[in-house]
């Protein structure tokens, strides 16, 4: 692979904490090869900003290997930025030439208020998890792991819906900033096995109750959220997740006549 | 003295005979109680899981956005358990005695049998919680080999194994928040631990969006805050990773244990240039498909698939022919750090070995696939064709990171791999009871010390860290707490509370009033190097005495130079970092301390001065079997406190993969 340096100039939000506004800053960064990483841009301008006595960018990451879920750049107008299935940590600057101009901001959603730069407040994602993203099941009574064969098929479309790592990027491509790709891939996850069985109802129910509650925007079906997740969630979970939701408020409407 | 509190018996009634007579805290009095729990990962999170099921109030704390974030959510590979279900020869002894051998000899036995002991129940716990985990199509669970060990056990999710088993935690977390039994404080850092008449009474945290230090009060204090790896500045720890709760509660009394026990992991992405922030893992469990190798000819500088197989050197099958590419990490490590370092490394910058993939994509699952679907006379092309179905459902999504961070297909050409800083075998001291030497501080996962030796086995960190989350902390808290129930919720209006809030916020005012020249990162990165070059997979008794001095220097010059932007009453995640690296600079000195005091090689700890004729470790039993647990007495002061390790059962020898 050829590598190359490039010089580029970046328009990024900056944003004091959640109370106040914010605005682009503009700056430039030199001599950055083509084999970092997105974040290690950032990392090289952070330097450059503090030795320049001026406030770094504040963003979050942890992992860096694509699966804390933590980054969260929206870049040129796509959450994690250019490339397909990709987060903005494994995001490389190969995908930019010399010259470029990038903009990044932070997530946008009513649901994710800004709380510095480009770091925004997922937390309503946990409490739709409370809301019923679990098999209840206590620690030390469980039977034998192969007590239940689970066709394999179903295991495996499980596990590709529980892939998900809720970086919220799903929410921040879609005009609605519905959090429904997210949402469906748990009910999926569990509704697909049969430990997910028991509660299988009250959790697609209890789920979407909360997310409403959040503020989060309804689905536009144009599967943006698809397009963009870096776990590439299949958009058919929310098909799934719309079944669930119409047996169970059928159910719970037969149980209340 | 430091007693380990090893229950009487025959090693293999010891953990049954302890439950069925520890004390028992009963139901009532458990909602009087009140647990803090620190980190969420697998260790934090099924422990504040576990413990809220049972009725404790526990708090608990994780510095990201959210505890699903937790560093244990990026292990690939997988997780072991005695299971058994392969029909190969595995036990609950052989899991035990592999752990034992893998980490040559400087662990305890009755710690590392009870880990045997309760995997099984790990994998049927993370089952029902619906964990996905990777089956065979008559709908059973599958199973693959790791490293150090002839049979296979180790239960798997593709290459997400970590993530997976850490959403089956987080979720029960989240029950037990949502049931009101677990409040979770995330963006929240440890500052420090609280003590009270000589026990751990609560902590002191930093509120990371808004600068402010909060205290909380709790019976017992529980830090599973992971490991240290990220003292070396570069390795496959998580940027946040830090040692700062499990240093801070050093400094409040609790021995470190074997600080020097750094595993360097054989297969990561080489490095690339000096922008570098992180490393990446390529999991273990490609050495059951990939192979290792390196030209027969030194600087060869033809491109991988330009050397016929001839000219090929496979270092690992010739040398070690029993265990050949899956043998231990430390093993793995050291060879290709000898092969590199006698002129035959590849890449750019020769830093680098190859993972192959290609003879087993063709010859394992090629040709079975071939059969498979009743294919005569398959040519190579359509064996290549067939074989990458199966190694992309195996693999897939770490082929697809290996590509985007270098550019280039590892289906079509060899992985370039470098060994690099991965886990800490050493960590905070504990007992039996998974208790430090503080009363009332209890420590669990990668951050305790106890159950890996001098070397951790591959699928061990995430079986090492729901054990001790699910099935040992709900028994010997309790057996701690018995004692505590009529001790009254003490109010942080408390002096102690006062006190250490006070003494917190004077250092954290005392970094930010240097105003110096120079980034904390740029600390953190010298201080990395000093780490790597001088105590990383060989250290020497030279190196290591400069390495402290140099450690000392560059310390002093932190304290004087560093510049930290932005304010205190702030997110500030600058001075986040700034106070985690400080924390590193004296953990860098006991290190080498450590690696200097032990004058002989063990698993990962490499000294140069011993070692057998063909360069493997040489250990020596009748100087160091003990467990170096070392208390803080001053400022660059420590004291060494040997626990010594009676092996009853297994025979110590000289490690053998050949």
């Amino acid at each position: 692979m050829e590598h190359y340096n490039m010089n580029l100039t970046l328009k990024v939000w900056k944003q004091k904490n959640a109370e106040t506004g914010g605005k682009f800053e503009t700056y430039k960064v030199s001599n950055i090869s083509s084999e970092m990483s997105f974040l290690e841009m950032f990392d090289v301008l952070n330097e450059q900003l503090i030795r320049e006595g001026k406030e770094p960018i504040a963003f979050d990451h942890d992992c860096r290997e694509g699966i804390c879920g933590m980054c969260s750049m929206y870049i040129n107008g796509r959450p994690h930025g250019p490339w397909h299935g990709t987060t903005t940590c494994q995001l490389h600057m190969r995908a930019f030439k010399d010259g470029d101009t990038i903009v990044v901001e932070p997530w946008r959603a009513n649901a994710f208020p800004v709380v510095k730069d480009l770091i925004v407040d997922r937390s309503a994602f946990d409490r739709i998890i409370q809301a019923g993203g679990y098999v209840s099941v206590n620690t030390g009574n469980a039977q034998d792991g192969n007590s239940i064969p689970i066709p394999k098929e179903n295991a495996d479309k499980a596990f590709a819906a529980a892939a998900c790592i809720g970086c919220g990027a799903c929410v921040a491509a879609c005009k609605n900033s519905s959090a429904l790709l997210f949402l469906s891939a748990k009910v999926s996850h569990l509704a697909l096995l049969p430990q997910g069985e028991a509660e299988r109802k009250e959790r697609a129910l209890n789920m979407i109750a909360q997310m409403d509650k959040e503020g989060f925007g309804s689905c536009t079906n144009t599967g943006a959220c698809e397009a963009v997740c870096p776990k590439e969630i299949e958009i058919t979970n929310i098909a799934r997740l719309n079944r669930e939701y119409v047996a169970a408020g059928w159910a719970s409407d037969t149980k209340k006549h | 003295m430091l007693d380990s509190k090893i229950p009487a018996g025959k090693l293999e009634d010891k953990w049954t005979d302890y439950k069925g007579h520890c004390k028992l805290v009963n139901p009532a009095n458990k909602r009087k109680l009140e647990v803090i729990v620190i980190g969420t990962g697998l260790a934090g999170a099924s422990a504040a899981a576990a413990l809220g099921e049972q009725g404790y109030q526990v708090k608990a704390f994780c510095f990201q956005d959210s505890p699903r974030r937790a560093h244990s959510i990026a292990a690939q590979g997988g997780i072991n358990a005695a299971k058994n279900y392969q029909n190969d020869g595995d036990s609950v002894f052989r899991l035990f005695y592999d752990t034992i051998k893998g980490g040559d000899y400087r662990a305890r036995e009755a710690n590392v049998h009870r880990l045997a002991e309760v995997s099984v129940n790990i994998i049927d716990q993370c089952v029902a919680q619906g964990v996905p985990f990777a089956r065979e199509y008559g709908g059973l669970l599958n199973n693959r080999s790791f490293g150090g060990v002839q049979v296979k056990r180790t239960f798997y999710a593709a290459g997400q194994t970590g993530q997976q088993l850490l959403i089956g935690a987080y979720q029960a977390l989240e029950r037990q928040v949502a049931l009101g039994n677990v409040k979770m404080y995330n963006r929240h850092e440890m500052q420090d631990v609280v003590m009270i008449d000589g026990k751990a009474r609560g902590i002191i945290a930093r509120n990371l969006i808004n600068g402010q230090l909060e205290r909380f009060f709790g019976h017992a204090v529980i830090l599973a805050s992971g490991g240290y790896g990220n003292v070396f500045y570069l390795s496959t720890n998580a940027m946040g990773s830090n040692v700062t709760a499990a240093w801070r509660a050093h400094k409040k009394g609790a021995h470190f244990a074997n600080p020097c026990f750094t595993q360097i992991h054989p297969t990561c992405i080489p490095v690339s240039g000096d922008h570098q922030s992180k490393l990446t893992l390529m999991s273990e469990s490609l050495r059951n498909d990939g192979r290792i190798w390196v030209p027969k000819k030194q600087n060869d500088s033809r491109k991988a698939n330009e050397i016929p197989e001839e000219e090929r050197d496979y270092y690992l099958e010739r040398r070690y022919p029993a265990f050949g590419n899956l043998v231990p990490r430390d093993v793995a490590s050291r060879a290709a750090k000898e092969r590199c370092d006698a002129g035959y490394g590849v890449g750019t910058t020769k830093q680098a070995v190859y993972l192959d993939f290609k003879y087993n994509l063709i010859n394992k699952y090629g040709k079975a696939e071939a059969n498979k679907h009743g294919i005569q006379n398959p040519d190579t092309e359509t064996l290549i064709r067939l074989g990458k179905e199966v190694v992309k459902e195996e693999y897939g999504n770490l082929f697809d990171m290996y590509e985007k961070i270098t550019g280039e297909n590892p289906y079509e050409v060899p992985m370039r791999i470098y060994p690099a800083v991965h886990y800490t075998m050493g960590g905070l001291w504990v007992d039996y009871d998974l208790m430090t030497s503080v009363k009332g501080l209890f420590c669990l996962g990668e951050a305790n010390f106890s159950d890996h030796g001098a070397n951790r086995l591959g699928a061990s960190a995430l079986m090492q860290g729901l054990a001790d989350g699910y099935f040992v902390i709900p028994y010997t808290l309790g057996n701690y707490l018995a004692d505590e129930i009529s001790v009254k919720p003490i109010p942080t209006t408390d002096r102690a509370f006062v006190e250490t809030e006070a003494k917190v916020n004077e250092r954290i005012n005392r970094l930010m009033s240097i105003q110096g020249t120079q980034t904390v990162e740029s600390f953190h990165k010298r201080l990395g190097k000093i780490m790597w070059d001088k105590c990383g997979m060989a250290r020497n008794e030279q190196g290591l005495k400069e390495a402290i001095q140099e450690i000392r220097d560059l310390r002093a010059d932190f304290w004087k130079n560093v510049r930290i932007p932005g304010g205190i009453h702030e997110m500030n995640p600058e001075l986040d970092k700034a106070s985690r690296v400080a924390d590193f600079l004296e953990l860098g000195e006991l290190m080498c301390m450590d690696a200097l005091e032990r004058n002989e090689s063990c698993g990962g700890h490499f000294r140069e001065e011993s070692q057998t004729p063909d360069g493997e470790a040489l250990r020596h039993d009748d100087q160091y079997m003990y467990v170096s647990a070392w208390k803080l007495n001053g400022e660059h002061s420590w004291e060494l406190e040997k626990e010594p390790l009676n092996y009853e059962v297994i025979k110590p020898t000289q490690r053998n993969y050949k």
